[in-house]
């Protein structure tokens, strides 16, 4: 009661059905080319248009190549899948960012950055880390493909109201302790499913002091603890970030704007249906030792004695076993989760006068065109280069290996994105989870390496 | 696919995992193609559980068992983690699943199922885990499925549970309607809540 998740959602119902879902309005709906085609095909068999196309913006993201994107798509099948996003933009009268505009990248960096998303929206995209601008203070989440097809035909969706969560982290992180630690620690601590059926809202001074990326990294990962979304309630910070983008209200909009998301915050006599507190000092840089992103410890920890025999067997871990010192194989920067600015800035910073290790393959990926020009401007990428790696074209490569970027049947690739699943990375391929630091000091030594040593 | 639910009973294919994430009910590799074919998705569907790399079945996996058939699978505890993909809820129907029994459904996995009538019943774990003890007695004995009543019912034993539903969602499934047939003829209601909060 009296939460921000309520504020923003009870605002946002047309209509309740009764012993039924409720329907909720959408202010935005993001598209990209893997979850969308048979949405579209649903409007052309019913014969309909797009309700609100100014709503609406596309971009591909899954399966462009990270190379080369000048150049068509090599897989038949990959290049049918974002010709037909192409089209059906046009065909429907929608925004739509192509392969190679400088406006493309990943949907969830993308829409931040461009201040098409923005505090106080309810904002849906067919994708699970839509979570992501919860960062905003948005109420922001995941939906299958056939709400996809309700919000284009309606701009609004048919669900049942989440729960409420609260988070609160208080205190500091520690040096060499990042968003992405954070997160991973939430999941060891409550299971991958441990806020399913809830909207998280993340609080406390450990939140607070993140900067928007950070935000936006901790945001990215609420779908990963099973929660529907989890966002932060706009702040200076937020209002800083978004001053002046693209898409943000200028001059009198403006400040209308704030004065309104100043007023988005929970009451002081907010109820949730669930409160949980945590200490930002007891958490440690992490990495992932088995098939779901809550299978975490610390990097300098051992594999727990009672994991599941199964994932411990993919991964080709021993009960007890010490994760410092193990060989990595592959090292992937980007995704959703870790492809912006301040994590290229983090992963350099590591390797900033040292070398790539031997035989490491480093795939670095940014988020979007804007993080690749940024990366360019702020000469991180001679940084990178003259310590042996090489700076990719946008999209969301080696996270789940739509595209070409597949790491190997066996192999280890410590990776900043998302999900350790099994075969996420190509079939076979052995995820572990960490952030860009951790990821860093793996690239330059070779193996498993606590970045607060490297600092 | 749209089709009409009233009382299913059928014997059942059990999958005794935890956490079974869409990604293995349908790997990202099969999500390019740009058309709906259920019968494409149920085919891949566990695919790396189901075969090895060169194409071959893997005897242990259950779907190559052939002591289990039916149109119920009944799943491990938190069934449909992690993507938001609808393909894995198109693989489960176009492998012939109606309904998926568990004691603990992802969110977004769940609508998915239902906006594809696929029925996701969640029972208590005493009830899962007597139903796979069943199964595994029996793998011929049956499991009533009663939408109009709300019940699961384990034919072996006799144990009997009722499973949520909304009303509104019963109806559909129960009269083969989707939401979207509904939110189309909201579009006055929808235009009004524009003009009333100026969006």
């Amino acid at each position: 009661m009296n939460t921000l998740f309520d504020k923003i959602w009870d605002s946002h119902v047309v209509k309740s059905i009764e012993d039924g879902p409720q329907q909720l309005y959408i202010d935005r709906l993001y598209c990209h080319e893997v979850t969308t085609p048979q949405a579209f095909e649903g409007l052309r068999a019913r014969g309909i248009r797009c309700f609100r196309p100014d709503k609406i913006f596309c971009m591909p993201d899954h399966n462009t190549p990270t190379h080369d994107q000048d150049k068509p798509i090599a897989d038949p099948v990959s290049k049918a899948q974002v010709d037909t996003l192409e089209r059906n933009a046009a065909e429907f009268g929608l925004t739509h960012y192509g392969m190679m505009s400088p406006d493309n990248g990943i949907i969830h960096v993308v829409g931040p950055e461009k201040g098409l998303s923005l505090p106080g929206m309810t904002i849906v995209c067919g994708d699970s880390h839509t979570s992501t601008h919860g960062a905003m203070g948005a109420v922001a989440f995941g939906i299958g493909t056939s709400e996809v097809e309700m919000v284009l035909a309606s701009q609004c969706i048919l669900q049942q109201k989440p729960k409420s969560m609260s988070i609160r982290i208080e205190g500091k992180l520690g040096p060499g302790v990042t968003a992405k630690d954070l997160a991973l620690f939430l999941m060891m601590r409550i299971s991958t499913s441990g806020a399913t059926g809830y909207f998280v809202e993340y609080r406390g001074e450990a939140v607070r002091s993140l900067s928007m990326e950070g935000r936006l990294t901790l945001c990215n990962l609420s779908i990963e603890m099973g929660a529907r979304g989890g966002f932060i309630a706009p702040d200076e910070t937020t209002f800083e970030y978004i001053k002046g983008r693209e898409f943000a209200p200028k001059g009198a909009d403006w400040d209308a704007a704030v004065e309104y998301w100043k007023t988005l915050r929970s009451g002081d006599d907010a109820v949730f249906d669930r409160e949980i507190l945590f200490d930002a000092s007891e958490v440690a840089p992490m990495v992932t030792y088995g098939t779901n992103p809550g299978m975490g410890i610390p990097v300098d920890g051992t594999v727990p004695e009672d994991a599941a025999p199964h994932s411990l067997a993919y991964m080709g871990f021993a009960p007890g076993e010490k994760m410092l010192g193990r060989k990595v194989d592959y090292v992937f920067l980007g995704a959703c989760t870790n492809g912006r600015i301040e994590d290229f800035r983090a992963f350099a910073s590591i390797v900033k006068g040292r070398r790539k290790a031997e035989g490491v393959v480093a795939w670095l990926v940014p988020g979007s065109w804007a993080v690749r020009r940024q990366i360019e401007e702020e000469g991180l990428d001679r940084i990178l280069e003259a310590s042996g790696f090489e700076i990719r074209q946008p999209g969301c490569s080696a996270c789940l290996a739509m595209n070409d970027d597949k790491v190997p049947a066996g192999k280890y690739c410590v990776s900043t994105g998302n999900r350790n699943f099994e075969g996420r990375q190509g079939p076979g391929a052995r995820t572990i989870l960490a952030s860009p630091l951790t990821a860093a000091a793996a690239a330059v030594t070779g193996v498993i390496t606590d970045p607060r040593t490297m600092l | 696919m749209k089709q009409k639910f009233d009382i299913i009973e059928s014997t059942c294919v059990p999958l005794p995992v935890e956490n079974v994430d869409t990604d293995q009910i349908i790997p990202a590799r099969f999500l390019k193609a740009t058309g709906r074919d259920e019968k494409f998705f149920g085919e891949n569907l566990f695919r790396d559980w189901r075969f090895h790399a060169d194409g071959t079945p893997e005897p242990s996996f259950v779907l190559n068992d052939p002591r289990y058939s039916g149109c119920i699978l009944v799943a491990g505890r938190n069934f449909g983690s992690g993507s938001s993909r609808e393909h894995a809820a198109w693989a489960i129907a176009g492998y012939g699943f109606r309904v998926v029994i568990s004691s603990f459904f992802a969110d977004i996995h769940k609508n998915n199922e239902l906006n594809n009538f696929v029925l996701p019943v969640v029972v208590s774990e005493g009830f899962l885990s007597e139903l796979f003890a069943s199964i595994s007695a029996d793998p011929k004995m049956k499991v009533r499925v009663d939408v109009p009543s709300q019940r699961v019912t384990n034919l072996a034993t006799g144990r009997s549970e009722r499973f949520e539903l909304n009303s509104y969602k019963k109806y559909c499934l129960m009269n083969a309607l989707d939401d979207i047939d509904w939110l189309l003829e909201q579009k006055e209601a929808i235009e009004d809540f524009e003009k009333k909060s100026r969006r």
